[in-house]
């Protein structure tokens, strides 16, 4: 099973049946996946914030729903995350991409990663790293811990961990 | 006609089906007029009343209606194609369309100006898109509630908000009672 595989059958398992998606280059094996899993209605988005609402009325419909986007997009979500998200106490997993760590070929893309678990941290919002492949064995687990506390959840996947998974 | 009216119009055509409303004035007015465990009032967020309306008629059976205003619309503009190309026909956006930002003292919008909500919600792809004077309301909305399309309303109608509480009920327990709302047969 790859990687892409693996993160889609753990959403699956979880009983995750709606996801949106902004794209990033590194998710882009998961997007794919996204396409050929039924039991997952993937609603693409425009803007992060946009997702996080369409994700918060999914969960208030019945439905288990989770969010793939890039790290640099935080910045405009922390209004949702902290008055609809974390106010109304939503589950929501976020699998990130992040970029800008050891491995990025922009130098843009640093910037954001330089503030990136910092804002998590000033939201409280419980936060993972998967830097190496091994990592991905936890995510069943961080999923569950989502949907056990209601609260917003960030996964970040380096380029490290893109590049040991897809070697 | 003001918002106020115009959620005073509707109350009766909405009070048995999901409704998500805006932040700030209109939600304080629906809340006043008449309170239900199936009206989902936005503390904060604006913008996103749309967005929440889709994804919960996306996931479920039951009519979905969306109060939302013109400001909060221009704000979240990328949802208009999101609405467009997901096509939910338990779904009904209504937006109140006061050319102004009521609720922070009725600043005008540029939906009261040069731009056209309705050809913007058009453009992107909607495609059951009806403009109406507020004194139309009640029959549009019925005409919509009733059609089994995904509809978008813009009710145009003048600013000024009714003097009413804020809400003061727990965000918890919107969401809670909103949840049972949802479930119940
Ligand atoms: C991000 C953000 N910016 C500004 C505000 C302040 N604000 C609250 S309601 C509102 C007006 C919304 O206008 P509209 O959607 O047209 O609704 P109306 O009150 O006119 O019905 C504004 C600007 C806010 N709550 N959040
Ligand atoms: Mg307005």
């Amino acid at each position: 099973m790859s990687a892409h595989q693996k993160i889609i059958a753990d959403f699956v398992s979880n009983r995750i049946e709606f996801v949106t998606s902004v794209p990033c280059k590194q998710l882009a094996g998961v997007i794919d996946q996204l396409g050929e899993t039924p039991e997952i209605h993937h609603v693409p988005c425009n803007k992060e914030d946009e997702g996080m609402g369409l994700c918060a009325g999914a969960f208030m419909g019945g439905k288990r729903a989770a969010i793939l986007m890039q790290n640099t997009a935080l910045g405009v979500t922390l209004n949702t995350l902290a008055t609809l998200t974390q106010f109304y106490r939503l589950p929501l997993p976020m699998l990130i991409s992040y970029r800008g760590e050891v491995g990025e070929p922009v130098a843009c893309q640093v910037e954001m990663a330089l503030h990136t678990k910092a804002l998590l941290a000033q939201l409280h919002i419980p936060t993972y790293h998967f830097h190496k492949p091994d990592d991905l064995a936890e995510l069943d687990r961080i999923l569950k811990h989502t949907f056990m506390c209601n609260k917003p959840v960030a996964i970040l996947t380096d380029a490290s961990f893109w590049k040991g998974v897809n070697a | 006609m003001t918002r106020f009216d115009i959620l005073k119009a509707i109350a009766p055509l909405i009070r048995d089906h999901l409704v998500v409303c805006n932040i700030g004035s209109p939600s304080q007015e629906l809340h006043m007029l008449d309170d239900q465990d199936s009206n989902f009032y936005m503390l904060g967020t604006m913008g996103l009343s749309s967005s929440i309306g889709l994804g919960l008629a996306l996931v479920q059976d039951k009519i979905v209606v969306s109060i939302d205003g013109d400001g909060s619309v221009l704000t979240n503009l990328g949802t208009l194609p999101t609405i467009a190309n997901n096509v939910a026909d338990n779904f009904v956006l209504l937006v109140i369309d006061n050319g102004s930002y009521g609720s922070t003292g009725d600043q005008p919008t540029y939906a009261g100006q040069k731009t056209s909500l309705t050809a913007l919600a058009r453009a992107s792809g909607c495609e059951t898109v009806v403009e109406c004077p507020a004194v139309e309301i009640t029959d549009v909305l019925q005409t919509a509630l009733g059609s089994g399309k995904m509809t978008v309303i813009i009710c145009k109608c003048s600013s000024g908000n009714a003097t009413v509480p804020v809400i003061t009920m727990d965000p918890v327990v919107i969401r809670d009672r909103f949840m049972k709302a949802v479930k119940r047969v």
